[in-house]
């Protein structure tokens, strides 16, 4: 498991990248209410917002942590916001893209490095 | 920056675990370790305690304090009986809303209760204005209040004369010990109390609350959110000095014996805010669902229709109300388009949203009248 900076969780596996937010995000988010995913099928460039969440207390973005296709969208979420509270490192995961440079994972952060970034 | 003050149960706050944000110039908690969301349906199925100590607290005395008054809101108030509390406006001499407070009859003086933000300029709105009044800002008096449907329960645990308040009722009571100022009142839509408690007692009272297993402890989030499901306007949201009563559906806060008779007019901006009549001006305040999920935020420009390039009102209050399930928002809009159901656009991140009028409150107020 890798992780940014922007509080995402990267999970690879063939080439396929499985990328949600980190349990202190969400916690940090509050209760979430809204989520507009990215279409399957779109093209991401690293730093893209493809994602906007909105909290019962603001609206935030999430960045494509890097470049490739979208695959696959968690439908789940979108329709029940609240699973992305209840299971942020599990069952509400956002997107999945296919990477079209993997080397990229090497600049994200390892769990003890993001354990130390968030304090 | 200035230190942000704290009230008497910062301690506490932060022992429970609070989230502690900057607001008009305190250290207030926006949230418990419960959550928003769980805190606001707390309110509405249980009690939710709410730290509301930053809120002003001024008292008028003197034998004329209703009549004096009486020249600076359109409220009546020499009508207000002893022991009952109304819903005012200190308003401008353009009929704009300069604060909303509640002023209570408490025998040999007037106990008003206004906005934290607004408070020190209240304080001085009224010294200059009512020089033979005697003005007092009781310095270490904390504030809460306690709503929901177990609220009168969880109070009357400790003192059963609560039960026979109604809505609006304002009078002292003995609770845990203190003598406390407590009105049938609140900023939730829900069944409650507003309690006034020495500061070295308040904190007591607090823990006796909170030891009831239906009390929680609420943020400010949730105040917000409460507040909004019910349709109340937030003072420099929803109103402010360049909105009118009418014009923010206040008009039923401007007193008949104010509107005519001896007693009518005489506060600043009388001729606007009397002359609305019953039709008044536009924009007018009205409730907004957003037909989707996306929350739309105070900001919002609305639209007409999808391609209008220029924007009919904005949103000054918007958010998810948790008991409505929904996003939820109130915002400004010409008259005639605020017809119940009537179909606009609301601008969030660049797209065109759908947004139908709604009627106010969108979770129905349950006063005990």
């Amino acid at each position: 498991m890798k992780y940014t900076e922007e509080h995402e969780w990267l999970d690879e596996a063939d080439g396929i990248v499985t990328v949600g937010i980190t349990a202190h995000a969400a916690e940090e988010l509050g209760d979430i209410v809204f989520v507009e995913l990215p279409e399957v099928g779109a093209e991401v460039t690293k730093d893209d917002e493809i994602v906007v969440i909105e909290s019962v207390k603001a609206a935030s973005d999430i960045l494509a942590p890097i470049d490739g296709a979208i695959v696959e969208v968690n439908t789940a979420i979108a329709d029940e916001p609240g699973k992305v509270n209840e299971d942020p490192e599990g069952e509400a995961w956002f997107f999945k893209v296919r990477a079209s440079d993997l080397s990229q994972l090497d600049e994200c952060l390892d769990e003890a490095a993001y354990k130390a970034f968030i304090g | 920056m200035k230190d942000l003050r704290h009230t008497e149960f910062y301690d506490l706050h932060v022992a429970l675990g609070a989230k502690m944000v900057p607001f008009a110039g305190w250290d207030m908690p926006v949230q418990y370790p419960m959550g928003v969301m769980k805190e606001h349906l707390h309110t509405r199925a249980a009690a939710g305690l709410f730290d509301v100590s930053h809120m002003g607290q001024v008292i008028l005395r003197g034998p004329d304090a209703a009549q004096a008054l009486e020249t600076l809101v359109p409220a009546d108030i020499v009508g207000l009986a002893e022991g009952r509390q109304r819903y005012a406006l200190l308003t401008n001499e353009q009929g704009g809303i300069l604060d909303d407070l509640m002023v209570a009859n408490k025998g040999d003086h007037l106990l008003l209760v206004v906005n934290a933000a607004n408070a020190d300029a209240d304080v001085q709105h009224l010294a200059q204005n009512l020089p033979e009044i005697e003005i007092e800002t009781p310095t270490g008096r904390a504030l809460i209040a306690l709503q929901g449907p177990k609220a009168e329960a969880a109070l009357a645990a400790l003192n059963p004369a609560v039960s026979d308040m109604r809505f609006m009722d304002a009078i002292d009571l003995d609770l845990a010990g203190a003598t406390c100022w407590v009105s049938r009142s609140g900023y939730t839509g829900e069944d409650g109390f507003e309690i006034s408690v020495p500061g070295t007692m308040a904190l007591r009272l607090a823990r006796v609350l909170l030891e009831n297993p239906e009390v929680a402890p609420i943020g400010l989030g949730a105040r917000d959110s409460l507040r909004l499901e019910a349709g109340l306007p937030l003072h420099g949201a929803d109103i402010t000095p360049e909105t009118t009563p009418l014009q923010a559906g206040l008009g039923w806060s401007v007193g008949k014996a104010r509107r005519e008779g001896p007693r009518a007019g005489g506060f600043p901006g009388a001729d606007i805010i009397l002359g609305e009549g019953q039709i008044g001006r536009t924009p007018k305040l009205a409730g907004l669902r957003p037909e989707g999920r996306a929350p739309m935020r105070a900001g919002t420009q609305l639209f007409e229709t999808e391609g209008d390039a220029e924007p009919v009102g904005e949103i000054t209050s918007g958010g998810f109300g948790p008991s409505v399930g929904a996003p939820i928002a109130m915002g400004y809009l010409p008259a005639r388009l605020t017809r119940e159901g009537t179909k606009l656009y609301g601008e969030v991140r660049g797209k065109r949203l759908a947004v139908a009028v709604s009627r106010l409150p969108f979770h129905p107020r349950s006063y005990k009248r």
